[in-house]
């Protein structure tokens, strides 16, 4: 009897999986998020599997990016105390300078990154082109995520294993419409893994 | 009505304001000679650890039930013990763990749009399924939150009897919490409140290593207290044991009533024989039977009161009733002090009237869901009340089949143990049987 009821319950939870389904993944809302820093100490990896993206398609290639200098920077240099990051990850390439005005790429250097998110919240002043997502290679998938629950925006949400990055509304048309060229391969491998929405 | 068309106007004028400001952002420049690259994700680990976890734990339970029911080898299970704490403990990490996959397959039933890994259904249902045929051979060595338990048991005094049937409802209880928190997605309790988890990974927050370091201290003298006292997964495993084809015993063959190993069991899991009753003691039992058969459905029905004003304070749980209550005080002018939530909530303009209207649907799931628990505590102490007022009828020192572990602690010391191993010729060489 036991045993019926056992195998009853095995042939219910099984059928009970959603049809073929993707399982899933915790990710962040990049729309949602508020930059809190909360990423970067309450995940249960010593270094969090929360790491900051740049989203090139929307960046402005400022000259003075307010998510990399700090609001009260002595200088624009690459020096630390004018950098809003605090661990230096993101760095800063001179481009081209055109009518006067000088462009810089802000690439983050994955390694160095900590999600703390505060160069998010410098971005969002302007073009909010840097965002932060959670990284699967790293991302342990715990049952209850402990950023999720630390989240002020309740910003996380379980997306399909397959698709497990989230791209903001406007950067998602920005992709969508570049990975259309054939070339772009980087851009089509990108929206591949993206829940779109 | 001038001042009316005036706001009016001012409104377009700000509405167009913003809207610019929101589509102008700076554009992208066009370069001579730089494309714009594109940022790279990386993929997802793949699942073949999780498949590999599946495949340990089969055969742990395999070898944890070989030596428990046939080789009864208490060093084995014990040495197994240690390498499920080594892989399923530190290796792991505490996840995953049947105890909290529970959860998982309450999520599975009640949240839409959640799906289930395989693995997690395989690690929910194996462990009950050995469980129905075998006992909770799971928690004696395959369990690493059993495990340290159980290396660290050494010096257990005994429960009162009356304290251990009070306490031991607990699980009961913890189970249902833990089912609506994971059903209307407010929190996962057991994994929240995992007492070793702290250990396995040297790291977490203070409630994490508070809980689990008074937990391993209490350990010391009372054994076992998490399996006994809060697992909510022990709790399934030990009604299902009551069934269990196979159950191990204590002695190899049959018991000779030696009372040796009457005092052996850190857990009080052992069941002494029954004595014969006399006449007035089976009236009187009757009696009690039917008083408390007759009561039951009064105590279901006054948990399930209780139940009924249990949804508010659970709702406050939950982040959305929490962050509604917040805003609301705010909107009062109840508080000055905001919290990052409500920070976040006004900076993401989201409709107040939605928020109101998502923590009312969510206290109302909670009202529903209270007094299914309550009906559910209800039960449990009914069902305890009449199985306490039932008598037992053994002959034999018998392993309680609800609290047993299958550990093998009492097996040494059984003489017709030791007579199977060849250490004695008749059990008179250890004990003077009466």
């Amino acid at each position: 009897m036991a045993g019926a009821l056992v195998f009853g319950s095995l042939a219910g939870f099984l059928g009970g999986r959603k049809g073929k389904a993707d399982e899933n993944r915790w990710q962040l809302d990049p729309d949602k998020c508020m930059g809190c820093s909360n990423c970067a100490t309450a995940c249960v990896l010593d270094e969090s599997a929360v790491k900051c993206l740049q989203c090139f398609d929307m960046c402005g290639y400022c000259d003075i990016c307010t998510g990399y200098f700090d609001p009260n920077y002595n200088a624009l240099t690459t020096a630390a105390e004018n950098q809003m990051c605090p661990t230096g990850a993101i760095i800063r390439n001179f481009v081209e300078e055109k009518a006067g005005q000088r462009f810089y790429e802000y690439t983050i250097d994955e390694k160095t990154c900590i999600g703390c998110g505060k160069c998010v919240k410098g971005c969002a002043l302007m073009n909010g082109s840097l965002y932060l997502q959670v990284m699967h290679d790293r991302c342990v998938n715990c049952n209850e995520c402990a950023i999720a629950q630390s989240c002020p925006t309740q910003a996380f949400l379980r997306l399909p294993s397959e698709k497990p990055y989230l791209l903001k509304k406007l950067a998602q048309t920005l992709i969508v419409n570049k990975a259309r060229d054939p070339k772009q391969t980087e851009a089509r491998a990108l929206i591949n893994k993206v829940t779109r929405r | 009505m001038n001042g009316r068309n005036g706001t009016i106007a001012l409104g377009v004028v700000l509405v167009l304001l913003l809207g610019s400001a929101l589509a102008e952002l700076i554009p992208t420049p066009d370069f001579s000679n730089h494309p714009i690259p594109t940022a790279a994700v990386p993929g997802t680990t793949s699942a073949a650890r999780e498949y590999l976890d599946v495949a340990l734990l089969a055969v742990a339970l395999v070898l944890a039930t070989y030596w428990a029911h046939r080789t009864r080898s208490r060093r084995n299970l014990f040495l197994l013990s240690l390498a499920s704490l080594f892989w399923f403990g530190f290796v792991r990490q505490g996840c995953i763990c049947p105890i909290g996959a529970t959860q998982n397959v309450a999520m599975a039933v009640w949240q839409p749009g959640y799906v289930i890994p395989l693995s997690a259904v395989i690690f929910f249902v194996l462990p009950l399924l050995v469980a129905a045929f075998f006992g909770r051979t799971f928690c004696a060595a395959v369990c690493p939150l059993g495990a340290v338990q159980e290396v660290t048991a050494v010096r257990s005094v005994r429960v009162p009897r009356w304290l251990d049937h009070v306490l031991s409802l607990i699980p009961f209880v913890y189970l249902g919490a833990a089912v609506i928190f994971a059903a209307t997605g407010t929190a996962m309790l057991i994994c929240r409140y995992d007492p070793f988890v702290a250990l396995f990974r040297w790291n977490g927050n203070a409630n994490m290593v508070i809980f689990g370091f008074s937990m391993l201290a209490l350990g010391l003298f009372v054994g076992r207290p998490y399996c006994r006292f809060l697992c909510p997964y022990g709790a399934i495993l030990g009604v299902l044991s009551k069934f269990a084809r196979w159950h191990v015993r204590i002695p190899p063959d049959r018991c000779i009533n030696c009372r040796l190993c009457e005092d052996v069991c850190p857990y009080g899991a052992i069941d002494p024989p029954s004595s014969a009753p006399s006449p007035t003691d089976v009236a009187r039992g009757r009696r009690q039977l039917a008083i408390v058969l007759l009561a039951s459905p009064l105590v279901v029905l006054c948990f399930a009161a209780l139940g009924t004003q249990l949804g508010g304070p659970l709702s406050k749980l939950d982040p959305e009733v929490q962050l509604a209550e917040q805003i609301r005080r705010e909107e009062l002018g109840l508080t000055k002090i905001t919290t990052d939530a409500s920070e976040a909530f006004r900076a993401a303009r989201r409709p107040v009237a939605e928020l109101y209207a998502a923590a009312v649907s969510q206290r109302e799931r909670f009202d529903r869901l209270a007094v299914a628990l309550g009906i559910w505590v209800g039960l449990v102490v009914a069902v305890k009340l009449i199985s306490l007022s039932m008598r037992s009828r053994q002959s034999d020192y018998e392993p309680n089949r609800n609290g047993c572990v299958s550990c093998g602690r009492c097996y040494w010391y059984c003489p017709n143990e030791q007579i199977r191993l060849g250490l004695i010729q008749t059990p008179e060489d250890l004990v003077k049987l009466q």
